[in-house]
């Protein structure tokens, strides 16, 4: 076995040997289910789609993602197992990675218990399935962004508490950014490519165009490279906290 | 092999380690000695490859630990400061993580196993949480995982730290048993440990090294190393009469117990004169003792600079 799934299995067990997992499962379909039904007017649209499900989805994730990785270098930092981690023979990539996509895939999984909805949806209608399963995609990518910056700002702090609200800080301030309400305060000061540069940072703009249904290789690209950008500044900071 | 070239590091302005230059040989035992604070576990650390030194470098086996890290971890077994392991898995979970992170195959991955668990007696809580486990079954389990992958280099920060008497003395069985072969660097504030293990020392305070030497140097470095110390109950034995032996240097009397103890002068021996002079005064002593040196008294000497 690689270091890297070595890694990653011991984070996936961990989840679910303290009730971290459990709780978490819990609280993501309960709030994502009354996200769609009381927020998202799912039924007084009267469409067959999953639009309402989706929509609420950065907002869900703002919450639990930063909940998911806040422990993933603080806690390690805390309780000095760092220390036996980076004496092992794994490079500061593959732990990342390991811890990354632990935290990933159970994010994935998480989302894939909302099958009920889907099930729903096709009870009552008859929906574009392609649309639902591109709102998903999008939606796990989305979700591996807000994981990979949490996993970044966890490096920086010994503090859980610390973690999340820096990671949650980061991540509204990405969903933020493309609201229209935002760019017209920054058309006044900033010139006009800037903005539309700005624009194109925004998390929501692009995860609304995949969940539309259009899978543009931009945007793919755009959470792809989000994650990378993220991981690779964590494991920057870890490279550095070795100099400190 | 360990090898540690003018290795320091710096804390903003606080020299933590300063240019310390150490080298442990296969079938060594080298223990790091010094005051809590004096830099052992910094120094453990840039070897381990844990913090990457300001300047100098650490060598494992030949592979220089800040170019090669890989390949000095994989010859490394390393038990950090206070046995860090993940609480929340059980013995046998940790354990089988550290077989898979050092991608050991299967078959010989199974056998160190069960020899390092039967080696240090884990069989019975192998399937409990690691934070369940008492001080003395944690540090096992730490020093299990340091030599799960039978390595040919270990590196051990304070192994009997918090143990009781009988724990310590299995540690320090299970580290003499794997000493032929192997290069050990323990580091350690606990004297006894240095008799017990050690067969050189490394003495450092505030980062530097100030002591290179066998555990019997150190002691010949006492001003006790050939004293002869005894007991004469209920006779005035003569301080006067030891005095006038030519070898004499110094003589002390234990204010409690009035034992009393006869310094030597440099390199004389001293014990057969004073056997004599007791037996001609036909004096009644109860035991006499030559000392072999105090360890306690050269390291507060050695690391505080005072004299003794």
């Amino acid at each position: 076995m690689t270091p890297v799934a070595a890694i990653m299995r011991r984070e996936l067990r961990s989840y679910f040997v303290t009730p971290v997992a459990y709780v978490f499962l819990v609280i993501f379909l309960v709030l994502a289910g009354l996200l769609t039904f009381y927020a998202g007017d799912f039924y007084e649209r009267g469409l067959a789609d999953l639009q309402p499900f989706f929509v609420m989805h950065p907002w869900l994730y703002l919450i639990l993602a930063p909940a998911l990785s806040m422990r993933m270098w603080a806690e390690e930092s805390k309780s000095g197992t760092l220390e036996l981690l980076l004496t092992l023979p794994v490079t500061l990539v593959q732990a990342m990675l390991g811890k990354f996509l632990a935290a990933w895939l159970f994010l994935g999984l998480a989302l894939a218990l909302t099958f009920p909805i889907w099930i729903t949806v096709n009870y009552l209608g008859d929906p574009d399935n392609g649309v639902i399963f591109a709102g998903y995609l999008g939606s796990w990518l989305m979700a591996g962004a807000f994981l990979a910056i949490g996993a970044c700002l966890s490096t920086l702090t010994r503090s859980q508490v610390v973690a999340f609200i820096l990671t949650s800080l980061v991540c509204v301030l990405l969903i933020l950014v493309g609201q229209p309400q935002v760019l017209d305060f920054f058309q006044g000061t900033l010139p006009r490519k800037l903005v539309n540069g700005v624009a194109h940072l925004s998390i929501l703009r692009h995860f609304e165009a995949i969940a539309r249904g259009v899978l543009d290789l931009r945007d793919l690209m755009y959470f792809l490279l989000t994650i990378l950008a993220w991981l690779t500044a964590g494991v920057l900071v870890l490279d550095l906290k070795r100099n400190r | 092999m360990i090898e540690a070239d003018r290795l320091t590091r710096c804390y903003g302005r606080l020299i933590a380690v300063d240019a310390l230059s150490i080298r442990a040989e296969p079938g060594q035992v080298l223990g790091l000695l010094g005051p809590n604070g004096a830099g052992k576990s910094t120094a453990m650390r840039m070897i381990a490859g844990f913090l990457a030194p300001t300047s100098g470098t650490a060598r494992v086996c030949g592979h220089d630990v800040q170019r090669e890290p890989l390949k000095a971890k994989r010859a490394l077994g390393y038990l950090p400061e206070g046995a860090p392991s993940y609480g929340e898995m059980t013995v046998r979970e940790f354990l089988t993580f550290i077989l898979r992170v050092r991608a050991m195959p299967a078959e010989t991955g199974f056998r160190r196993f069960d020899e390092v668990v039967t080696h240090l007696q884990l069989e019975d809580v192998l399937e409990q949480c690691i934070d369940t486990l008492s001080k003395g079954l944690r540090r096992r389990v730490g020093l299990a995982q340091a030599i799960l992958h039978d390595p040919p280099v270990l590196m051990l920060d304070e192994p009997t730290d918090g143990l009781d008497p009988n724990q310590k003395h299995a540690v320090r069985r299970l580290i003499d048993s794997m000493a032929r072969e192997r290069t050990i660097l323990i580091s350690t504030h606990l004297l006894e440990e240095v008799h017990a293990l050690c067969n050189r020392v490394v003495i450092i305070a505030r980062g530097k090294l100030l002591a290179d030497a066998t555990p019997a140097e150190l002691e010949a470095r006492s001003r006790y190393h050939g004293a002869v110390s005894f007991s004469a109950p209920g006779s005035g034995v003569s301080q006067e009469m030891l005095g006038r032996l030519p070898q004499v240097a110094a003589i002390e009397v234990d204010p409690l117990d009035g034992r009393i103890t006869v310094f030597p002068k440099a390199g004389a021996r001293i014990l057969e004169p004073v056997e004599d002079l007791l037996r001609q005064q036909g004096l009644e002593v109860s035991e006499i003792q030559l000392e072999r040196g105090r360890l306690d008294e050269v390291f507060r000497q050695i690391t505080t600079g005072e004299g003794a």
